[in-house]
């Protein structure tokens, strides 16, 4: 095997794997089902979503006075997760299309669960808005539609409108791109599949797909139209997002560093979700071979650039409050590193700045159990820093007699734990249903670093089994 | 009249792009390849025309924009004209992201509903050939005997030139 390997570049995916191994190995786990881990995973899940049910149905019930929100700090814990969860999402469309666009090959092993991610991601945060409106039964006000108001029309100069359709936007795209890739695998499954409910069902969802190459070439096409929408559409989200606080007059909020600002922090932290997903995933399901440590070690150097963006940012955001003279602004970030939430100040620097660079060493980025624990710190300070914009610059603002202090209620944690049970079971759902690795991307990068050989396959798989039917020649 | 196909499988992406190419050199009417995932130079082996669904994507991605742009300034300006800040009515840089965002939304739902179209994709559809693994790792040359002066002991010498595992003779009708 060892002279079968390029030496310039290692194979994407390891094991010496052929085109049925691959199929089955994906699909087996559909059919085998999953393992005793996985129903204690979603038994966890599914507990912290009903905990969070239960949660938005009491404060539905009884109005959002349930909440720790007082005068001063009307944005707190729910705009704080609504953030958090778009971010999160960011990862994925960052993997299917960015990536795609810079040819990054490893991309195939993680792509389609980053993309369901994203996806999950996105449901997750859209809930916090709506339920913050206070009567979400009223939510479809925000859509410009014919009424009878007027007709009043919505106001398309404010950064919550614009929000709106860039999420809906980007929910809408994300589904798109993913339910295409995953037309191929329907066709796969359809083909393999024994009982007639699988066949009906992945025959319904395959769409007719037969492998053709014209129609490849089209979809191929597609993919790449896809992945140039996708690019500067997810940009243009996050960065809408953070004009919801940027347009504001608040210190803290006004300035012009928040859309880049914005935009690499949701990447890092997206990414940092990703590998906490795929580390389990890869162990749990015995995906080792096609998430391999070039794959978290590749992950983990996007998360010191973007890292490295995020801490930059937080430096110039500091350097501008002292450089620019306005004593609100001085205020709002010696507040921020000693106020009374400081502690949250320094939680953030100290996950966001301080951890990504122990991802610079190679023996860390290689120990699996390291990274995993690192990713989850990530995730930590990136929520606690969505906390620090938010919370802190509200709480404190202009006229020290309108400060206040937040404090949130034991119905908003449990909303926020039962936006992560909703988001893992989804995500367990998910790879219990469907082809959790894009079976037809990753056969395409099967030769990627291995010699070209002669034989028509490597010998010694037992799976080569060739059915002739025909007769091979006629007459010769 | 129906046609009769000549259907070859192979086992090798090497090989379905080099009996493709000969295939075309050699001057078959070449049905279709169908192969597990997008093989990379078979559009050129086959002699494919780039798809033009980009230009698609673009009309719909400038109908989008200008849909909403119209839009936006008929509702602000028009239709309900509401004073916001001292703003004029129609405040164009305001309008530009909700702008942007419909024409990515139009754009990516034409192009994949034009995709979809075009390549005679739709839910419930059932594959147009039945190919044995075809979808898992066979790699398929398909040709059709369009002519009293095919040769079909030719085409075969052909495929097993390129390591063909296995070939059949089908009428078209028994799809």
């Amino acid at each position: 095997m060892a002279d079968g390997i390029s030496v310039l570049r290692s194979p994407l995916i390891l094991g010496n794997k052929t085109a049925t191994q691959v199929t089955e190995d994906v699909c087996g786990l559909l059919d085998r089902g999953p393992g005793r881990e996985w129903w204690y995973a979603l038994a966890v899940s599914a507990t912290m979503l009903t905990m969070g049910v239960v949660a938005v149905v009491y404060q539905l019930l009884t109005g959002i006075g349930t909440w720790g929100l007082n005068n001063t700090v009307g944005w707190a814990f729910d705009i704080t997760n609504f953030v958090f969860w778009i971010g999160i999402g960011h990862a994925g469309t960052l993997i299917s299309a960015i990536l795609f666009l810079f040819r990054q090959r490893w991309r195939t092993s993680v792509n389609r669960s980053a993309e369901a991610m994203t996806i999950f991601a996105v449901i997750c945060a859209g809930i916090f808005p709506i339920i913050h409106m206070g009567r979400p039964w009223l939510a479809f006000w925000v859509i410009p539609y014919p009424n009878f108001r007027g007709p009043l029309w919505i106001n398309f100069r404010s950064p919550l409108v614009w929000d709106m359709f860039a999420i809906g936007t980007y929910f809408t795209i994300s589904l798109v791109f993913w339910f295409v890739g995953l037309v191929p695998d329907f066709a796969t499954l359809r083909d393999r599949a024994v009982s007639k409910f699988r066949k009906s069902v992945y025959g319904f969802l395959s769409l007719g797909w037969d492998g053709s190459n014209r129609t490849w070439l089209r979809y191929e096409t597609v993919y790449l139209l896809l992945a140039g929408l996708a690019t500067p559409l997810v940009v243009s989200v996050h960065t809408i997002v953070s004009w919801d606080f940027a347009t504001s007059v608040i210190p803290g909020w006004h300035t012009t560093i928040f859309p880049p600002y914005f935009v690499a922090g949701a990447v890092f932290s997206g990414f940092a979700m990703v590998l906490t997903l795929m580390i389990i995933a890869r162990r749990v399901l015995h995906f080792e071979e096609y998430i391999t440590l070039h794959h978290i070690e590749s992950m983990s150097k996007i998360i010191i650039a973007t890292g490295g963006i995020v801490a930059m940012a937080y430096m110039t955001e500091l350097f501008v409050a002292f450089y620019s003279g306005n004593e609100f602004e001085r205020f709002a970030f010696v507040n921020r590193m000693l106020g009374p939430y400081g502690w949250a100040y320094w939680i953030m620097v100290g996950c966001n700045i301080v951890t990504p660079q122990l991802l610079w060493f190679r023996r860390i980025r290689r120990n699996i159990a390291l990274v995993f624990v690192l990713s989850i710190l990530i995730n930590i300070g990136m929520w606690f820093e969505r906390f620090v914009i938010i919370t802190i610059s509200l709480s404190r603002d202009y006229l020290p007699a309108s400060w206040d202090f937040y404090t949130p209620s034991l119905v908003e944690v449990a909303t926020l734990i039962g936006s992560f049970g909703l988001f893992l079971t989804l995500f367990l759902l998910f790879i219990r249903f469907l082809p959790m690795i894009a079976i037809g991307e990753v056969k395409g990068v099967l030769s990627y670093g291995r010699k070209k050989s002669d034989d028509a396959a490597p010998p010694g798989t037992a799976h080569t089994i060739r059915v002739t039917v025909g007769s091979p020649g006629g007459p010769q | 009249m129906s046609k009769r196909l000549f259907i070859a499988y192979f086992e090798n992406e090497e090989d379905i792009l080099g009996v493709t190419r000969a295939a075309r050199e050699s001057g078959y009417d070449i049905r279709d390849v169908f192969s597990p995932y997008a093989v990379h130079g078979l559009d050129k082996a086959m002699g494919l025309r780039p798809s033009r669904l980009p230009w698609i994507c673009l009309g719909f991605a400038l109908l989008g924009a200008a849909a909403k742009l119209w839009f936006q300034i008929w509702t602000s300006a028009f239709d309900w004209p509401v004073n916001v800040g001292g703003k004029p009515m129609a405040s164009i840089p305001a309008f530009v992201p909700v702008t942007f965002e419909i024409s990515v939304l139009f754009a990516g739902l034409g192009t994949v509903a034009a995709f979809f179209l075009i390549s005679r994709l739709r839910p419930g559809k059932k594959p147009a050939i039945r190919l044995d693994r075809a979808t898992n790792d066979r790699y398929v040359l398909i040709l059709v005997e369009n002519d009293a002066g095919f040769d079909a002991s030719a085409a075969a010498a052909l495929c097993k030139e390129f390591r063909c595992v296995h070939f059949e003779e089908r009428l078209e009708d028994e799809q």
